[in-house]
Parts: C-alpha cells; sequence; structure tokens
C-alpha cells in the first residue's frame, strides 16, 4: 500500500512541478509584461530606456534562470505580489478560495442529493418511460453551454420576473445573512444543472450494474424485501464508483466555477484566475492557476485512496498491476 | 466489411430514431452554414454590413431575425457562425482523434516503458484543469513567438490557434480508448500470423491493427466534436477564441450579457443552436455506439 501511495505522490509532484515550469513559460508569452504596461503608461520611454528596464529587473535573463528563482521563492513562502490588488498574492488567494468552496461544495451537494435518487429510479424502471425521459433530459443536460444556461437564468428570474440579483456577492449596505443567500441561488442552481446530467448517467449506470450482481440476486433468494435489496444491497455498492467520479471529475468542477463566477460576478478562485489572466496580474493568475491543479491533483490521489479504502475487493496492489 | 455486417449496422443505426434525427439536424446545420453566401447574395444585404441607425431592429421582412447591437442582419450572422463553429468542432475532432489515435497505437503495440511513459503522460494531461490552462494558450500573444509576422496577422489564425490548442489537450480519451482497444489485438491471430509473415510494425498497426479498432474511435470522435464545440463557445464568449469581426456562436453571446436588458432576443439565438448542435453530436455519438459497438454499452461507465 504505502508503495502504491509513494509512486501516486511521486507522480503528482512532478506533474504539479512540469506544469509550474509551463504555465510560467506559456505566461511569459501573454501580451504586457511589465515593462509593456510601463511603456503604454509613459509615453516619453524610449526603446533603450525599456532595454535598461528589461535589464534592472531582469527580464532579460533565460526563462529558465528566471523560472529557478521564481521556484526558489516560492519554495520559500514567497509568491510575490499582486499587480492589480497590490498585495501579497495569498492575501487574494484566501478569501476567494473560500467563497469557491462554498459555491462548488453546495452546488456537488444539492446535485448528488438529486442525483442518486433520480439515478435509482431511473435504473430501476430501466428502459420505461420515466428512464428515458430522464436520459434525454441528462444529454440535455451535458449539452447545454454553462455559460448560456446562466445567461438565461438570469433573463428569466433577474431580468424578466425580476426575482433574484443578476450578479454579485450582496447588498452594497452589508445586509443579513438571508440577503447574501440570495446572491448565491442563481450561481448554484447554474452550477447544480451542469453537474447533475453527468452524475445522474453515473449513478444509473452503476446502479444497473449493481442490480446484475450476484450478491443482489442471493439478498432477493434469501426473501429480503424489495426495499432492503434495493437500498441495504444493491445502492450502497452503487453508490462507490459515483463517489469517486465525482472526485475525479474536479477539474471539470472548477471549470465550470470559472465560467458560472464570471458570469454572475461571484468573486471566487475562477473569476479571480479569469481576471488575473486577462488583467496581466501574473503573480496572482500563475499562483492561482498552480493552486487549481494541486487541487485536482489531490482530489484525484483521494479518489485512488477513496475507491481502496470503501471497496474491499480492490487493494492497491490490483491497482498497481492494472496501472 | 461484409455487405450482410454493413447491412445490420446501418439497419442498427435506423432504429435509433433520435440518432437518425439528429444526423438529418446536423447535415441541414452544415447544408445552412455552408449556403451563407447564397442566402446573402439572395437577400441582398451585406452580413459585415454595420448600420448604427438600425440596431435592435425587431425581424421583417428584410431581416428575418431583426438585427444585432452594430445592425447586422442576425440570420447571417448566425449562418457564418455556425462555419467557423462546426469547422472548429470537425476538424478539432478529427485532430485529437488522430493524435490519440497514434498515441494509443504506439503504448499499446509496444508496450513496456514507453506504454508506461505514454500513459503516465496521458494521466498527467487528464489532470490538469482544463479551462484556465485553455485560456492561458489562447491568451498566447503569437508575436511573441518564431512565426511568420504576416501570417500572425491574418483574420484566420485565430481560427487555426482555436484547433491547435483544444487539440493538444482533447487526445487524451481516443489515446485510453486505442491503447486499451490495441492491447487486446495485439495477441489476436491476424496480427500474430502478420508478424510470422516479417510484417513492419507501423503496417501491422495500420493495416491489420486499426481497421479493426475504428469503431470505438468513431464513436469517441463524434462525442467529442459535441464537447469541442462547447469549448469553442466558452473559449470566444470569454474573448479569446474566435475574434470579431469573425462570428462564433461563442462570441456572438459575449455582448448579449451585457444588452441582455436591450434585446433577449440576440442572447437567445446562438445558445440555442450550440445547443441543438452538441446535443445532436451526443445523440448521434450513443447511437452509433449502439449500432457500432453493442458491448460496450454494457460494460462503458464503469
Amino acid at each position: 500500500m504505502s508503495r502504491f501511495l509513494s509512486t501516486r505522490l511521486v507522480e503528482s509532484l512532478a506533474v504539479l512541478a512540469l506544469m509550474s515550469f509551463i504555465i510560467y513559460g506559456l505566461i511569459g508569452l501573454m501580451p504586457g509584461d511589465p515593462i509593456d504596461v510601463m511603456i503604454a503608461s509613459n509615453p516619453k520611454l524610449t526603446a533603450a530606456d525599456a532595454k535598461v528596464l528589461r535589464a534592472i529587473y531582469g527580464l532579460d535573463r533565460p526563462i529558465i534562470d528566471r523560472y529557478l528563482e521564481w521556484l526558489g521563492a516560492s519554495l520559500r513562502g514567497d509568491f510575490g505580489y499582486s499587480r492589480s490588488f497590490h498585495r501579497p498574492v495569498f492575501d487574494i488567494l484566501g478569501p476567494r478560495l473560500l467563497n469557491t468552496v462554498l459555491l462548488l461544495g453546495s452546488s456537488s451537494l444539492l446535485a448528488i442529493l438529486i442525483a442518486i435518487p433520480l439515478g435509482m429510479w431511473a435504473a430501476l424502471r430501466a428502459h420505461g418511460l420515466f428512464d428515458e425521459a430522464i436520459n434525454l433530459l441528462c444529454f440535455a443536460g451535458v449539452s447545454v453551454p454553462s455559460f448560456w444556461l446562466a445567461l438565461v437564468l438570469i433573463l428569466v428570474f433577474a431580468v424578466g420576473l425580476g426575482w433574484l440579483p443578476a450578479g454579485g456577492m450582496g447588498p452594497v449596505d452589508g445586509g443579513g445573512l438571508l440577503a447574501h443567500l440570495r446572491y448565491m441561488i442563481l450561481p448554484v442552481t447554474s452550477l447544480t444543472i451542469a453537474s447533475l446530467a453527468s452524475f445522474t448517467r453515473f449513478m444509473r449506470a452503476s446502479m444497473l450494474d449493481a442490480l446484475r450482481q450476484d450478491y443482489v440476486r442471493t439478498a432477493r433468494a434469501k426473501g429480503a424485501s424489495p426495499q432492503r435489496v434495493v437500498l441495504g444491497h444493491a445502492l450502497r455498492n452503487a453508490m462507490l464508483p459515483v463517489v469517486t467520479i465525482i472526485a475525479l471529475d474536479f477539474g471539470a468542477l472548477f471549470s465550470g466555477a470559472l465560467v458560472t463566477e464570471t458570469m454572475f460576478a461571484y468573486l471566487g478562485m475562477g473569476k479571480m484566475i479569469y481576471d488575473a489572466i486577462i488583467g496581466n496580474d501574473f503573480n496572482l493568475a500563475l499562483v492561482g492557476l498552480l493552486f487549481a491543479t494541486l487541487v485536482v491533483l489531490v482530489g484525484n490521489f483521494f479518489a485512488d485512496v477513496g475507491y481502496v479504502a470503501l471497496d474491499p475487493r480492490v487493494s492497491f496492489r490490483s491497482l498497481e498491476e492494472q496501472r | 466489411m461484409t455487405e450482410a455486417r454493413s447491412q445490420t449496422l446501418w439497419r442498427r443505426f435506423l432504429e435509433h430514431r433520435l440518432a437518425v434525427a439528429s444526423a438529418l439536424l446536423l447535415a441541414l446545420f452544415a447544408l445552412l452554414a455552408l449556403a451563407a453566401p447564397l442566402v446573402e447574395a439572395s437577400m441582398g444585404i451585406d452580413a459585415r454590413q454595420v448600420d448604427l441607425f438600425n440596431r435592435f431592429a425587431a425581424p421583417d421582412a428584410q431581416h428575418p431575425l431583426g438585427t444585432d447591437e452594430a445592425g447586422r442582419d442576425l440570420l447571417l450572422r448566425l449562418l457564418y457562425g455556425g462555419q467557423v463553429s462546426l469547422f472548429v468542432g470537425l476538424v478539432t475532432a478529427l485532430a485529437s482523434a488522430a493524435i490519440g489515435t497514434a498515441i494509443g497505437l504506439a503504448a499499446g503495440y509496444h508496450g513496456g516503458r514507453l506504454d508506461r511513459f505514454l500513459m503516465r503522460f496521458t494521466d498527467g494531461v487528464i489532470a490538469l484543469p482544463l479551462l484556465p490552462l485553455l485560456i492561458i494558450l489562447a491568451a498566447v500573444d503569437l508575436h511573441k513567438l518564431p512565426l511568420p509576422a504576416d501570417w500572425v496577422r491574418s483574420e484566420s489564425v485565430n481560427l487555426y490557434r482555436i484547433v491547435v490548442i483544444i487539440a493538444l489537450v482533447g487526445w487524451t480519451t481516443v489515446a485510453r480508448l486505442v491503447r486499451g482497444a490495441t492491447l487486446s489485438a495485439r495477441t489476436r491471430e491476424y496480427v500474430r500470423a502478420a508478424q510470422a509473415l516479417g510484417a513492419e510494425p507501423l503496417r501491422i498497426m495500420l493495416r491489420h491493427i486499426l481497421p479493426n479498432i475504428a469503431s470505438p474511435i468513431v464513436v469517441a470522435t463524434t462525442l467529442s466534436a459535441g464537447a469541442i464545440i462547447l469549448l469553442e463557445s466558452v473559449l470566444s464568449f470569454l474573448g479569446l477564441g474566435i475574434q470579431p469581426p469573425v462570428p462564433s456562436w461563442g462570441n456572438m453571446l459575449t455582448n448579449a450579457q451585457e444588452l441582455i436588458y436591450a434585446s433577449p432576443r440576440l442572447a437567445t439565438y446562438p445558445g440555442l443552436l450550440i445547443f441543438l448542435t452538441v446535443i445532436a453530436f451526443n445523440l448521434l455519438g450513443d447511437g452509433l455506439q449502439d449500432a457500432l459497438d453493442p458491448r460496450a454499452r454494457a460494460t462503458r461507465l464503469r
């Protein structure tokens, strides 16, 4: 077991290190480095001045040197300042992360709570009218562009009916907890719909699979009641792969959060990364992206560990052989 | 493929009514998009003609769907946007499938360390946060790369850039599928026979293995075309994909959010077309899977 875990850990760290280099290089290729911004704000700067400035800031050195220096500073805990906020990067990251966790957590929980009974129900009545309807809705759910779904929700509930705010984090004058919750309804709904469809499909497939297993037949043969067979035997086992898949899907969830947060002006990590990239805030973009990669890798890692912990038939050894 | 087998496949596909309807819908969209210049000529207006006195016009005889925020005809923009979105979806799906097939064949056929390296690499790419990475790739300033300057300034460069960056991360599903199928095909008699006759590895992979594992590739490519159209629309919507004035269904929605009070119509049509196209690709892929690969049905999603 420890061998499997340590190989996984080393691999994840290697991916993270590689990603940091790739992102560092790519960010350097974006338009507008710090000197470009200085030139834009001060037309008196000549090309010669710009060259001197580049030398002073070390921007004329080879990229590998600059990367290693950045890496050294980062490992000492110095991630630099955000250009647009004029504060250390981590001061900004913290509250944004909390908001995203809140958004992703509540929408994932909601999606799971709806998807499990829905998928179970569809599997129990496989190929019936209800199942077909759910199936078609799931196809619709995975095919709808998330930003357009958000746009339609704004169109209906904010513009048309005027029930809910179109975006933002809360009323300007503060307001109570309830006032803030009103601002969360549309983003959470939009993200929930986005993940609901794929979760339901996984749950249905997993439940169908569980219902075919020997232990379900044994339980039936023993004379267990249908409820007990479904809830006690099949459901418990069917939920296992679904939980794993959801953990593995963290990257997709995060991409969804980026779009939804941007659409609803919700101040989370996704919007922060998007704004940082668009606004040439290199340090913030770099750290935000690396943090997102880290979270996805940790999610994948725990999906593997959780899978083994939950399913007695799978051992770390068998996972290792599979790979 | 024998005639009887192709007839069976065709029958199984036709039984899937939704997939047939989807195929027809996609064909219709493709035809309409290709016919955009003809429609433009018959309507007698220029799709790029800005008319600021006629912004947000309601549908009338001259503009069947009305005009947008710059007074351009919405119907024509939707048709030209369809050309772009469908082109990007199809070409990128094919490019991703080609990369994925090459990597999957190499890994599955040679096995050993090459296989381990390529699959770890695939896992690594899958683990990346896709959208933020695509946003950075799309934001790269091509002037800073050693590319011909005329080419970088041309209008079509955004089109190819989107195709390249999505294909760079989109090949993983096909690579895994092909690797798995190749692993099992490698031990079959026809491969053994070809090896015994002294055929070269490349020839065995392309002539003997590839035709036998084509079904899952076709299914995965169809499904990925839908997913790619979604990705392109998100990137273009965020202002990083296809750049105006070239219309794509995604970038037509960019302004729609700000103009949502002025003209809800502008926010509706492009999104609806993306939605219909993507769901059609997904249903078509599902139908093809039933027809080509019925065994996969029972085991997939496990």
